[in-house]
C-alpha cells in the first residue's frame, strides 16, 4: 500500500546547525504514527517542513505516492494536510464555531453573501454536529474559547484540524499541560479520526501515551529515522534504546 | 468538564446569561442611570426635544470618527491622528472648493462643487489611513508610533494649505443641507448621516467577515495567520477605513461649523478612544461592540448637557469621564484576568 504522506531524505539546515540529515518518515491511511525523538532531534523540523511551515533544502516529499512542495500552510491544507500546534493558535475571544470555521466563514446566499455576510447560524449548527461528532463536548457554543477549559480549549483545537484534513494531521504535543481525564478525551478523538481512515501524526513525549495511542512508532535521533516499531511489539524500552542511540535499526533510515 | 459530560453538546446560552456578560448592558444602564438623574433633576430644561436635538447634533462627528477607532481598537490597535486626519480632510476639501469658485470664494457654490468637496475629503481621509495602515501592517511599525507621527504631520500639511489660518467661505448650500438642514423638520441631516454610518459599519463588523477577521486578529494575529487570513491586508484595510471615516467626519465638520476648525479639533482622538474604551471595547483587542461606541460617545455628551444645565461646572464632567475611562479599563483587565486564570 502507498502511504499517504512519504518524506524522503529530508535536508535541513538553520545557518550552520544541521536540525534535519536526510531524515525519512511515512505514514498511511488509517493508522496513528507515533514521531518520537529526544529535544533536537529534529521532530518539530520535519514536521515544519511536512506541514508546509519550513521548506526542506533538499529531500522528497510524495503524497499518494505523487511528489509535492509545500511552500506554505495554506498550500498544505489545500492538499489535506492539518496541523495542531502545541500553543493551540485560537482566537480566544472568538467562539468554538467561529474557530472552527476561522478563515473559512460559510457565507450567505444570494447578495448578503456577495457583500461578505456570514451565516453564523449555519456554522454553529455544523459546528455542533461536527463536535458532536468528535465526542467533544461544550457547556455553550457561543462562550469565547478563552472561557473554556484548557482541555476544552485543546479539543476545539484538534477538532478544527480534523474536521478540515482530508489526508493527514499533525498534532505537536496535543496533550501536553491536560489533565488525565481531558488527556483520555483527547486521544480518543484522535483514535476516531483514525477509525475514519486519516493518516494521524502524532509527535509527545509520553511514551505510554505513544504505545497506547499509535499503531507505529517512528524514532529521529540527530536529524535522522533510526528505528521504527510496530507499537504492538515495541516495550518503551525499546523506544528509549532507540531515542539515546542505545538501540539502532540498521534498515530505519 | 467530567461532569458536563451527560449535557447534550453546545446549547446556547439564553439571552438574559448573554446580556448579563455583556460589557455593553452594564455601561447601557450607566447612560440610562444617568438620563434618569439628569431628568429627574431638571425635568423642564434636561428632558426637552431640544436639548436633545442638540445633544445628537454636537455627538455626531465624534461618533463617526469613532465607529472607524471602534475596529482599529478591536485588532489592538490604536489611532491618534483621527483628529489631525479630519482637520487635512476638511482644509483640503475646502481649499478645492474654493479653487473651483469664482474669486476663491466658495459661498455661493453649487452641488458640483460641493460633490468634489466631498470627494476630496473622502480621499484626503483615505489617504492618511492608507500611510497608517501601510505604516503599521507592513512596516510593523507600532500603531501608537505611527499615528503620532501622522498625528503631527496631517496637521501640519493642513495648515501648509492655507498658512495656519481657517477656510471661511464654506457654500452656504452645504450649510444649510448637511449642516443645518432637517429631516422631517426635526431630525438634523447631521445626525441622519451619522445614524446611517453608525448602522452600516455596525453590520459591517458583527455580520461580515471583514468583522469576524477584525476580532480574530486582535484577538491572536497568529492564529488569523495560520488560518489563512490576510493579516497584513486586512490591517492596512482597517486603517484605511479609518481614515476614510475621518475625512467624511471632516466634511460634516465643515459643513457644521462653516470653518476648518485647525485648533477645534485636538483632543477628538481621545474622546473617540474614551467613548470607544468605554462602551467596553477591550485596549488589548479582540473584543468590542459598535453600540457599546455609541453608547460610550453619548456618556460624556450626557454628563457634559446635564451639568451645564443644572449649574455644576463642566470640569466635573472631565473628572467623571476620566473616573468612567479609568473604571471601564480596569474592569476589562479583571476579566482577562479571571479568564486567563482557567
Amino acid at each position: 500500500m502507498t502511504p499517504v504522506l512519504q518524506a524522503q531524505n529530508i535536508v535541513k539546515h538553520y545557518g550552520s546547525v544541521e536540525a534535519l540529515r536526510g531524515a525519512s518518515f511515512e505514514v498511511g491511511q488509517g493508522e496513528v504514527v507515533a514521531l518520537i525523538g529526544d529535544n533536537g532531534a529534529g521532530k518539530s523540523t520535519l514536521v515544519k517542513c511536512l506541514s508546509g511551515a519550513e521548506i526542506p533544502d533538499s529531500g522528497t516529499i510524495l503524497l499518494d505516492g505523487q511528489p509535492v512542495t509545500l511552500d506554505s500552510p495554506v498550500t498544505a491544507r489545500r492538499l489535506g494536510i492539518e496541523t495542531v500546534y502545541q500553543d493551540l493558535a485560537v482566537a480566544p475571544d472568538l467562539d468554538p464555531a467561529a474557530n472552527l470555521f476561522l478563515g473559512r466563514e460559510i457565507r450567505r446566499k444570494g447578495l448578503l453573501g456577495k457583500f461578505g455576510v456570514l451565516d453564523k447560524a449555519e456554522m454553529r449548527r455544523r459546528a455542533a454536529d461536527e463536535f458532536t461528532r468528535l465526542g467533544v463536548t461544550l457547556q455553550s457554543i457561543d462562550v469565547p474559547i478563552g472561557a473554556l477549559s484548557g482541555g476544552q480549549r485543546q479539543s476545539v483545537a484538534v477538532a478544527r484540524s480534523v474536521v478540515w484534513a482530508s489526508k493527514v494531521v499533525f498534532m505537536d504535543e496535543p496533550t501536553a499541560a491536560l489533565g488525565v481525564v481531558q488527556r483520555e478525551k483527547v486521544l480518543d478523538v484522535i483514535k476516531r479520526v483514525r477509525d475514519e481512515g486519516m493518516a494521524v501524526v502524532l509527535i509527545s513525549h509520553n511514551m505510554p501515551e505513544v504505545l497506547s495511542v499509535s499503531d507505529r512508532v517512528e524514532v529521529l535521533r540527530l536529524g535522522r529515522r533510526v528505528a521504527r516499531f510496530t507499537a504492538a511489539e515495541a516495550s518503551l524500552e525499546d523506544l528509549v534504546g532507540a531515542m539515546t542511540g542505545a538501540l539502532t535499526q540498521e534498515d530505519a533510515a | 468538564m467530567t461532569t458536563l459530560d451527560g449535557l447534550p453538546t453546545a446549547e446556547r446560552r439564553s439571552l438574559g446569561a448573554r446580556l448579563l456578560s455583556a460589557n455593553t448592558f452594564w455601561i447601557a444602564l450607566v447612560l440610562l442611570a444617568l438620563i434618569v438623574v439628569f431628568s429627574a433633576i431638571a425635568p423642564e430644561s434636561f428632558l426637552t426635544f431640544f436639548n436633545f436635538q442638540q445633544l445628537f447634533i454636537e455627538t455626531a462627528v465624534l461618533l463617526v470618527i469613532a465607529v472607524g477607532m471602534t475596529f482599529v481598537i478591536i485588532t489592538g490597535g490604536i489611532d491618534l491622528s483621527v483628529g489631525s486626519v479630519l482637520i487635512f480632510a476638511g482644509m483640503i476639501s475646502a481649499k478645492t472648493m474654493e479653487w473651483m469658485s469664482p474669486g476663491q470664494d466658495a459661498s455661493n457654490a453649487g452641488w458640483g462643487v460641493i460633490t468634489a468637496g466631498l470627494v476630496v475629503a473622502i480621499a484626503g481621509g483615505s489617504l492618511w489611513g492608507l500611510i497608517n495602515g501601510l505604516l503599521v501592517a507592513r512596516a510593523n511599525i507600532p500603531p501608537l508610533i505611527v499615528t503620532l507621527g501622522t498625528l503631527g504631520a496631517a496637521l501640519g500639511v493642513a495648515s501648509l494649505l492655507n498658512d495656519g489660518t481657517n477656510v471661511r467661505t464654506v457654500p452656504l448650500e452645504l450649510r444649510d443641507s448637511l449642516g443645518f438642514g432637517t429631516l422631517e423638520g426635526n431630525i438634523p441631516n447631521l445626525v441622519v448621516v451619522a445614524v446611517v454610518i453608525t448602522v452600516i459599519f455596525g453590520l459591517v463588523l458583527h455580520t461580515t467577515r471583514f468583522g469576524r477577521y477584525t476580532f480574530a486578529i486582535g484577538s491572536n494575529p497568529e492564529a488569523a495567520r495560520r488560518a489563512g487570513i490576510g493579516v497584513t491586508r486586512h490591517l492596512t484595510n482597517v486603517y484605511l477605513l479609518t481614515g476614510f471615516l475621518a475625512g467624511i467626519a471632516g466634511f460634516m465638520s465643515l459643513a457644521y461649523f462653516q470653518s476648518t476648525t485647525i485648533s477645534g479639533h485636538t483632543t477628538d482622538n481621545l474622546n473617540a478612544i474614551a467613548g470607544v474604551v468605554m462602551g467596553g471595547t477591550s485596549l488589548f483587542g479582540g473584543i468590542g461592540t459598535i453600540l457599546g461606541t455609541v453608547i460610550g460617545v453619548f456618556i460624556p455628551a450626557v454628563l457634559q448637557k446635564g451639568f451645564n444645565i443644572i449649574g455644576v461646572q463642566p470640569y466635573w464632567q472631565m473628572i467623571a469621564v476620566g473616573a468612567v475611562l479609568v473604571a471601564a479599563v480596569w474592569f476589562d483587565q479583571q476579566r482577562r484576568r479571571s479568564q486567563n486564570k482557567r
